[in-house]
């Protein structure tokens, strides 16, 4: 049996509460400041190949004056979660060959799956997170037309703004960020009167909105 | 094979059409009614876990599975088709209510012209029509239709505004359409800022705002059937969810509780139908696997294919119903006339925030300015035109990241684009365009003959492609799009622009595909009569969006609802009575 992988990090990096300075600032408070370190369980990636992945995301969604970034909001945790799910097996793409190359407006036609190109990825980003962030951003600009830096791209902002039952969105500091307030149940009261200024309220989860834990889709045992 | 029972009727597919005829069967006679669907049973209450813009917005979680079956496409006869791999242009659905689930709501009817295309454009442009144009009258009138659509439109609840009551043209509906016996049932949804904004600017350019039709109920309703529905609260899971509290008409929540009563009618799901058993003109049932996996037969003494277009073509070119089409001689009719829609949608970038989370699938403001035959003056070589309108649908915070005006940044990604997404981040609309499709000799559906489902079936094959037509539909439509931004003090950028140039299958536009099983005046060019029925099998009836012998330029569910229920009055008042072709 395969040894579990863990991805370790500072307790007070995940998550928080944003606040704005007078400045225009986003400046995220820790939701907890105590020493230590937390270890998330690892379904698909090694440890080695997470920190790969986390420093990458955190290029693409830096943390900056602007506010937090993919790091805080667990991205990594978000994308090994998909990727050990059914949507990382492709359960849900049409595989069956002949795989013959097409025109652009046909998409994908290759057999990899989303895994497998994250596996092989991975490995052209040796040394990455040894390096300062200038030389990263080079490494990652130089691929940044393949489909895994597309995939990766594209699952970044996922992983910043979905439900954080997906693993990713700590503390909800996606939806904080762009000021969500979260799959809400109603807004018969506002819709037709709030013209022109932002409708802003603290975020809630989906769980929270219908009082029960969810779970997505990568975590259900079967594919329907 | 396992052998079943006859059966009066079983209909394949379990979704708007199928549900509607069933409902419409068992309520008025005592016929035995059986319906398979292929996918799972829902109920409302699976719904509110549903408001997750990961697995059904991203990942398509309502949809048809396409790891055991999707189309192949190519662009022309001579090209070779590859397989639809991932979502894509259009999204079939499963499962009970099918694509009825996660639809919008948005409840247009077609123009009176529109049923009788071909002798329309023949009276207008004579013989300087292309050659390709394989344009047709429907078999059916707008006079006809009206009184089925006034009931398609109870039945789902359509709030509205009339802008042609009995001929007389009222200001704030849609004064281009057709005369309306009845006004909408309900009355327009609320309106969101943006959408006040566009009828403002479009009013300012003399044009015809009215609000958009849609069966997202703007407040309680009872419909005929005496089904209660709650008014829509906004919360923006719309298109691409099941609503949670059945404001949105869904065969899951108007045509089930009603079906629940009668005794005549069961529903079997996680059944594949894979042919349409017949012999000598005479259908003889369907041959399905049941949710065990185990081949079963189902006799029965009518015959309803009622699944999503495609589907339609695709069960009975594998069962050997009729003549597959061959667009080199034009002969056969199974699989012509396959039509999409002509999508087109430019973004506007606003400088005040829209809270663009609160809508609904339905919620809008449109102009048919240049719809239909209105406006095309202009724009000498266009045959039709389409809507244009401005939607608040509800923005998930992940699919709306990231939209910036072109040239903002170099990249899309890093701290640069980060600050510009943060800076634009709900300050976009969309305007978007939804044109007449017209049918081409060139356009059509068969098998495939190299990718086959995880039966082994072989897939439907689409060749498909845009002409210059479309093109020039496109940059009609857009020019107005440009306009209408400019006039909203917005800076307008076409988001698709390259869309027409050939069929995208990477980018949805709709889920409005059309045609392969049409409906005529004539069996030598069309697969099914006026009333739906099959012109050589009289006990065979196909019903949904694949009878369009072209696609309108609003969405197709009323017009396909109000098919379905005329073809329920020609099975129950005149099949039943006295079997044999009705036309």
């Amino acid at each position: 049996m395969k040894r579990r992988e863990f991805l370790t990090m500072p307790v007070g990096s995940l998550g928080g509460v944003l606040l704005y300075t007078l400045a225009g600032e986003a400046v995220r408070l820790p939701a907890q400041t105590q020493a230590g370190e937390i270890r998330v369980p690892l379904r698909f990636f090694t440890a080695a190949e997470a920190r790969v992945v986390q420093a990458a995301c955190e290029r693409i969604f830096p943390h900056d004056a602007n506010g937090p970034g993919a790091t805080e909001a667990g991205v990594v945790i978000y994308i090994d979660r998909q990727l050990a799910g059914p949507y990382g097996s492709d359960k849900y793409r049409f595989t069956q060959g002949p795989f013959v190359d097409s025109v652009p407006e046909h998409g994908y036609q290759g057999k990899q799956s989303p895994g497998e190109i994250y596996r092989e990825g991975i490995k052209q980003l040796a040394n990455f997170t040894e390096l300062p962030a200038e030389q990263q951003d080079q490494r990652l600009r130089a691929m940044e037309t393949s489909m895994f830096f597309r995939m990766l791209r594209q699952h970044t902002i996922e992983g910043m703004f979905s439900d954080p039952m997906h693993g990713g969105n700590a503390n909800l500091i996606g939806w904080q960020l762009v000021g969500y307030p979260g799959p809400l149940m109603s807004y018969r009261d506002e819709i037709d009167k709030v013209h022109g200024e932002a409708w802003v309220r603290k975020p809630v989860s989906l769980a929270q909105v219908v009082g029960r834990p969810v779970s997505g889709w990568e975590d259900e045992k079967e594919p329907k | 094979m396992q052998q079943l029972k006859p059966v009066d009727v079983v209909i394949a597919g379990g979704g708007f059409v199928g549900l509607t005829l069933a409902k419409e069967i068992t309520a008025r006679t005592s016929l035995s009614v059986v319906v398979l669907e292929r996918g799972q049973p829902r109920k409302m209450s699976d719904y509110a876990t549903g408001m997750d813009e990961l697995d059904y917005t991203m990942r398509f979680r309502m949809m048809q599975n396409l790891a055991e079956e999707t189309a192949t496409h190519r662009h022309s006869a001579r090209a070779s088709a590859v397989p639809i791999r991932q979502y894509g242009s259009f999204h079939p659905g499963t499962g009970v209510g099918g694509a009825g689930e996660h639809w919008a709501g948005i409840s247009y009817r077609f123009y009176p012209e529109a049923f009788r295309l071909a002798t329309f454009l023949r009276e207008k442009f004579g013989q300087g029509l292309s050659g390709d144009l394989n344009v047709q009258d429907w078999g059916v009138t707008y006079e006809a239709l009206e009184p089925y659509y006034w009931r398609a439109e109870q039945l789902i609840g359509v709030g509205g505004k009339a802008g042609n009551l009995q001929g007389k043209k009222i200001d704030g509906g849609n004064v281009f359409e057709g005369p309306r016996s009845h006004e909408y049932p309900n009355p327009p949804h609320k309106v969101t800022y943006v959408c006040s904004v566009f009828e403002k600017a479009a009013r300012d350019l003399g044009y015809h705002p009215y609000p958009v039709p849609t069966a997202t109920l703007s407040r309680a309703y009872t419909n005929p059937d005496g089904i209660l529905r709650s008014g829509c609260a906004y919360c923006g899971y719309c298109v691409r969810y099941g609503c949670m509290i059945g404001a949105k008409a869904q065969p899951t929540n108007i045509l089930m509780p009603v079906l629940a009563k009668h005794k005549n009618f069961s529903l079997r799901t996680g059944c594949s139908v894979r042919r349409v058993v017949h012999r000598d003109g005479k259908a003889e049932g369907v041959t399905y696997l049941d949710a065990d996996g185990v081949e079963t037969m189902q006799p029965a003494s009518i015959v309803i294919v009622a699944s999503w277009t495609l589907n339609n073509s695709r069960l009975l070119l594998l069962s050997k119903v009729g003549e597959p089409y061959d667009p080199a001689t034009g002969k056969g009719t199974l699989g012509r006339n396959l039509t999409h829609q002509v999508s087109q949608s430019t973004r506007v970038f606003l400088d005040k925030p829209l809270n663009a989370f609160m809508g609904a699938g339905g919620l809008g403001i449109g102009i048919s300015d240049f719809d239909g035959k209105e406006g095309l003056d202009a724009s000498p070589g266009v045959l039709r035109g389409g809507n244009i309108r401005l939607m608040s649908t509800g923005e998930g915070p992940i699919a709306s990241f990231g939209m910036i005006p072109p040239g903002e940044t170099q990249s899309d990604w890093g701290s640069d684009f980060k600050k510009a997404a943060l800076r634009w981040h709900d300050r976009v609309a969309s305007i978007s365009t939804e044109a007449e499709h017209m049918a081409y000799r060139q356009n059509f559906l068969d098998l495939d003959p190299t990718y086959t489902d995880n039966h082994g079936d072989p897939l439907i094959r689409m060749t498909l492609d845009w002409t210059e037509h479309e093109r020039a539909q496109g940059a009609m439509l857009t020019k107005v799009h440009a306009q209408l931004a400019k006039a909203m003090n917005g800076r307008a950028s076409p988001s698709n622009s390259r869309q027409l140039e050939r069929y995208t299958v990477t980018q949805y536009q709709s889920t409005h595909v059309n045609g392969g099983v049409i409906m005529g005046s004539s069996p030598d060019r069309s697969v099914v009569n006026p009333w739906l029925q099959h012109w050589q099998v009289p006990n065979l009836w196909v019903a949904g969006g694949s009878a369009f012998p072209q696609n309108g330029s609003g969405n197709p569910t009323l017009t396909i609802l109000a098919l379905t229920l005329r073809a329920a009055d020609g099975i129950i008042d005149r099949y039943v009575k006295r079997p044999g072709g009705l036309a």
